[in-house]
């Protein structure tokens, strides 16, 4: 199996059913759909770039970590998201690269909102994907999340994984 | 006038009345005799290092620009044109030897001095003899090892009377690197749907710690076994003025100068290096105490220094009775070894961020407590009465002495504000 078998649809595809895996807080899927190499990332607003070493993070994680972070989100004890709030995550304007090479990169718009006890709040952004085949099917290697927002007001948190 | 705290020794008994988490009377009050009257932290000196840095801050409700002057001052100018009121600096930070306000196009240098404005002709020559015409800068702007602050009140004591026993804490910290310490970019800045107050106490509760954050805990039990023998132990401490801090052994590892097994040997090595430094310089005892143990401090108002598995700066300031507006500062030792750095932000952004796995939860408590407020009228008392049977010099980590001191502070300025009023009647 080569690489070149995967088309923009395969692509499209595996995207939305990560947000759907994630909205229906099947949060050990999401984890597994990550390369044992896989990193999820939220650098500050307005720092896309930002180094990790100068800059604080909102998440910097390698496989293991966002491993628990999932898994924390699961636990009766992890209260921010007990009951679990309810989510709806679209992604939009959706650019797929590198469909031909070993690793595919993809850039998409995201709106994730998120209610609880009657509030909602809002999260925009853009993802970046890089993805690569593994055992013939798509994995996350990894995923970048840039916030297109001024700061965390009123939203407060990100304790749900965007 | 309101009873705000039944302070029962007799009992052992402290009460705080609810309704000074609701009140939009207590609120103004609040702005009126603690915000604009107490030195309120703006930001560290690290953050405009060279002539010419500025960085716009929020603080006490006011819009300010901290700017390190061509003059090498490091000032606080009320972010607003002297001429018809306009904000004008509109970039979060920057470098720049002028502010320019768009409106009409009056410039200023970096000190807030009126450079410039088009058709002069119009005006007097001695139009700003009196230096009217200026931006006007915060009158009070003191910096205690680095931790810049701001008051608004002109007649207030010193910053360094101000801090009482909160110095030697601020010490304890400050002497982690010979080097001094450094801002990190990337400032948190977040909200919490909440009353500021219970932040103030939160920050220095350990009591909550093992319930509320019992899936961080579990985290680092899988990573170091023996994390299960460090009991929270240590004590809680009044530092005058309203102040207050615990301080106990560390589970966890700090990147001041105790290691845990999820570190690499490397970086076992260079921690015991760091520690080796620290004895040297300070002698075993000190070396100890700021390697191996905790520190959260409240310093009154609205600062918590917590100097736990990194280190934060958080102020916060209300907006209403039920909002708060935080800003979280990471500080850390400059010239601090990459791996080492690395270590510290990792445990910054896992505990003590907003996207990580233990602030959201104390957030979640906080805006729980001010939901339930909406029984006040009926459920009229919160209770802050841990350790009181102890006696006050014998107070834990985990008891309530420090949101005592803070509540008396709190107390007695509003208190001295509501007899004003009688006076003038
Ligand atoms: S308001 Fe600033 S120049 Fe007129
Ligand atoms: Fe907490």
């Amino acid at each position: 199996m080569t690489v070149t078998t995967v088309t923009r649809q395969d692509v499209v595809d595996f995207l939305y059913t990560e947000a759907k895996i994630l909205d229906e807080w099947r949060l050990k899927e999401w984890a597994d759909l990550f390369t044992d190499d896989g990193t999820y990332l939220i650098p500050p607003i307005g720092e896309p770039d930002a180094d990790p070493l100068t800059s604080l993070f909102y998440a910097h994680d390698n496989r293991s970590r966002l491993q628990e972070r999932a898994e924390r989100l699961l636990k009766k004890e992890a209260h921010v998201e007990f009951p679990h709030s309810t989510t709806l995550r679209n992604y939009h304007n959706i650019i797929v690269n590198n469909l031909e090479s070993d690793v595919i990169s993809v850039e998409l718009n995201f709106t994730a909102h998120r209610t609880k006890r009657e509030v909602m709040d809002t999260f925009i952004g853009k993802a970046y994907y890089d993805l690569v085949l593994q055992n013939n099917e798509l994995a996350i290697q990894h995923k970048k999340v840039i916030l297109q927002l001024d700061s965390l007001r009123p939203h407060g948190k990100i304790s749900l994984i965007l | 006038m309101t009873e705000i705290i039944r302070d029962n020794p007799e009992k052992n008994e402290f009460l705080v009345n609810r309704s000074v988490f609701t009140d939009r009377e207590m609120l103004a009050r609040e702005r009126a005799e603690i915000f604009n009257k107490c030195w309120l932290f703006i930001g560290h000196e690290t953050e405009v290092p060279g002539k010419g840095d500025f960085k716009r801050k929020k603080v006490g409700g006011r819009n300010l620009v901290l700017v390190h002057s061509q003059d090498d001052e490091i000032r606080a100018l009320y972010n607003t044109c002297p001429h018809r009121g306009a904000l004008v600096c509109r970039e979060n930070e920057g470098n720049s030897r002028v502010f320019r306000c768009f409106y009409h196009a009056w410039s200023f240098t970096n000190d807030g001095k009126l450079a410039g404005m088009p058709g002069s002709d119009g005006f007097p020559d001695d139009f700003n003899d009196e230096g009217t015409k200026d931006m006007k800068a915060v009158n009070r702007v003191e910096s205690y090892r680095g931790f810049i602050f701001v008051n608004f009140d002109d007649n207030a004591v010193s910053l360094e009377e101000y801090l009482a026993g909160a110095k030697e804490y601020i010490d304890l910290i400050a002497d982690q690197s010979e080097y001094g310490l450094e801002a990190l970019g990337g400032v948190q800045e977040y909200s919490v749907r909440t009353n500021w107050k219970l932040l103030a106490e939160n920050s220095v509760d350990l009591y909550h710690g093992m319930p509320t954050h019992k899936t961080y805990f579990d985290i680092k039990q899988d990573q170091d076994p023996d994390l299960k023998k460090v009991k929270l132990e240590g004590e809680g401490k009044d530092l005058g003025n309203g102040h207050a801090v615990m301080e106990y052994v560390a589970p966890w590892g700090r990147p001041i100068a105790q290691w845990t097994p999820i570190w690499s040997e490397d970086l076992k090595q260079d921690m015991e290096d760091m520690k080796a430094e620290l004895t040297e310089r300070f002698g075993e005892e000190r070396a100890n105490r700021i390697a191996n143990w905790n520190r959260n401090i409240v310093i009154f108002p609205n600062l918590i220094i917590n100097d736990i598995m990194a280190i934060t700066a958080r102020t916060f300031y209300p907006t209403s009775p039920g909002y708060i507006e935080v800003s979280g500062y990471s500080l850390a030792p400059k010239a601090e070894n990459e791996e080492h750095r690395l270590a510290r932000n990792n445990n910054f952004l896992e505990f003590l961020g907003p996207g990580g796995f233990a602030t959201p939860d104390d957030n979640e408590a906080l805006e729980l407590a001010q939901e339930a407020y909406t029984n006040n009228l009926e459920v009229q008392w919160n209770d802050v009465s841990k350790g009181m049977v102890r006696g006050e010099g014998n107070a834990k980590a985990t008891d309530e002495l420090q949101m005592r001191a803070f509540w008396r502070q709190y107390d007695k300025v509003i208190q001295e504000s509501f007899n004003k009023e009688v006076a003038y009647k």
